[in-house]
């Protein structure tokens, strides 16, 4: 009779143990969440790793985040305009650039391109610490790794986030601009007064929230992939895997529900 | 200096360590040796209480690193040991100064005139003027080795622990870190535990010698008693024969 139910029981078992590893991945890493915001309110504050680490982070992605920014904004540009024109509208083309980018493209892309720049950077290097034992090193020493390695990362990702979005938005409305005026024949004073009436410091607060919050799951994935990565070549590769696809689902997810409660809310 | 008592780890379902006790005394060298993956480097990162064994304790000058709850706690506990890891596990990002410089400014906070002072004595002990502005992957393993040597004495601890010394390193090379071993610990006198595969040569350095076997110390006593051991295992294992109780996985 017993033989008859096993591989059900086996089945339900592992179903069971497969449920059980997810909440506790799930709670291990809300503890590590907890350890690192500690370690960014309370002393010692490393402030030579978050230069670095905003140099690394910030600076070293600025370029490529300003150069997707001038083809996004000139890509909105020739769309909205297109569009648009259907309505005998085209006269919004610079409200329509510069609320896409300054509500939604601009935060979004910027997380998603720092999580596949930096992000992935950031979990290959700390795997590589691990496996290597650095990390065990550190600890050998009586340093904190949380305190000396992740916090530092973790504050730069949040500090740096919503300053990329900025300039991604800046210099999209300027791609955008260049595109509609010089190219499409619209009138520089409409994109301009157009843009200007459309958009209220609401918007702007949305997307900097935005880009706050894709600041810290960037911080978060990144270093807690980083630190429980698995061991070797495969480790470091699964881990670095696991920190782009994890991060950017979220962002993406995270970002229609902040969408909706910030617009609610902005409305109320 | 460290008393292991009963202690016993598991990963899952496999045991690793079985109720195994040890005494290291103050100022002697005790070499834990045995065949690789019997749990050798999983006792040394209990005593780092880096891993937390499922039963038992470990005393670290009459202080109990596996008892302590706190964080912080480990750490003071920690601050009396130095350790040497099988790659010696050099920041990548720092110079071999800064690397030998990292306890001192990050653990016992010193100004930088100290710093400096304490890191050339080490540097000068060391023979490491050379490679003081190098990058870790600019040097070969055995200065790596000499630079995580220096590393772990710049901060003067009570405990060295050696995590398989001569790992990756040729025989002339291996036999130069051991000389460095023994000159370091005429110098500075700390109590050490070393782990090694490597028999009879981790002898030269070791007051006495425990093998793990099968998660069990098999057999402890001075090099000259382990040698002369009937247990075949120990027999086994010295002649690196093929044929015996050890079974080769």
């Amino acid at each position: 009779m017993l033989s008859t139910f096993s591989p059900a029981i086996t089945a339900t078992e592992k179903l069971g143990r497969f449920m059980l590893d997810i909440l506790e991945g799930w709670g291990r890493s809300w503890v590590f969440f907890f350890r690192i915001i500690i370690g960014c309110i309370t002393p010692p504050m490393r402030w030579h790793l978050f230069l670095t680490q905003m140099l690394q982070i910030g600076a070293n992605s600025a370029l490529v985040i300003a150069l997707i920014g001038l083809f996004t904004g000139a890509v909105l540009a020739v769309q909205g305009e297109y569009t648009l024109s259907k309505f005998g509208a085209t006269a919004y083309t610079g409200s329509a650039v510069a609320l896409s980018l300054i509500r939604e493209l601009g935060p979004v892309l910027t997380a998603l391109m720092v999580i596949g720049r930096a992000g992935s950077a950031i979990t290959a290097e700390l795997g590589i610490m691990r496996i290597t034992e650095q990390v065990d090193a550190l600890r050998s020493m009586a340093v904190d790794p949380i305190r000396y390695l992740m916090v530092p990362r973790f504050l730069a990702g949040v500090v740096a986030m919503p300053l990329l979005a900025s300039l991604n938005i800046v210099v999209g409305i300027f791609g955008g601009y260049i595109v509609a005026v010089g190219l499409l024949g619209l009138s520089s004073g409409t994109f301009l007064s157009q843009m200007e009436s459309a958009v209220t410091m609401t918007d702007v607060s949305s997307g900097l929230i935005k880009a706050l919050v894709f600041g810290v799951i960037f911080g978060w994935v990144s270093c807690y992939k980083g630190y429980t990565c698995g061991f070797g070549a495969v480790g470091v590769n699964k881990a670095t895997t696991q920190c782009v696809v994890t991060a950017s689902v979220a962002v993406l997810v995270i970002d229609y529900f902040l969408t909706s409660i910030l617009t609610r809310a902005f409305m109320d | 200096m460290i008393s292991v008592r009963n202690i016993s780890k598991s990963f899952g379902t496999q045991v690793v360590l079985r109720d195994v006790s040890l005494e290291i005394a103050p100022g002697k060298t005790t070499a834990v040796v045995g065949p690789s993956g019997v749990g050798k480097s999983v006792l040394l990162k209990l005593i780092m209480g880096i891993l937390q064994p499922d039963d038992g304790e470990i005393l670290i000058d009459g202080r109990s690193i596996t008892k302590a709850r706190l964080e912080s706690t480990k750490n003071d506990i920690r601050s009396s040991l130095g350790v040497l890891f099988q790659s010696a596990a050099l920041f990548d990002s720092l110079t071999v100064y800064d690397n030998i410089a990292f306890g001192l400014r990050e653990r016992l906070h010193l100004g930088t005139e100290e710093v400096h002072r304490r890191v050339c004595a080490v540097v000068d002990q060391l023979s490491l003027e050379d490679y003081v502005s190098l990058l870790p992957q600019q040097i070969s393993m055995a200065t790596r080795k000499r630079v995580g040597m220096a590393r772990s004495l710049v901060t003067e601890p009570k405990v060295l622990l050696f995590d398989e010394p001569n790992t990756g390193l040729d025989p002339l090379t291996g036999q130069e870190v051991y000389d460095l071993i023994r000159e370091s610990k005429a110098l500075w006198g700390f109590t050490g535990v070393v782990i090694s595969h490597e028999l009879p040569e981790v002898f030269q350095v070791s007051d006495r010698v425990a093998m793990i076997l099968g998660g069990s110390i098999i057999c402890e006593g001075t090099p000259d008693e382990l040698l002369s051991s009937k247990n075949p295992a120990v027999v086994q294992f010295l002649s690196g024969s093929v044929d015996g109780p050890i079974q080769i996985q």
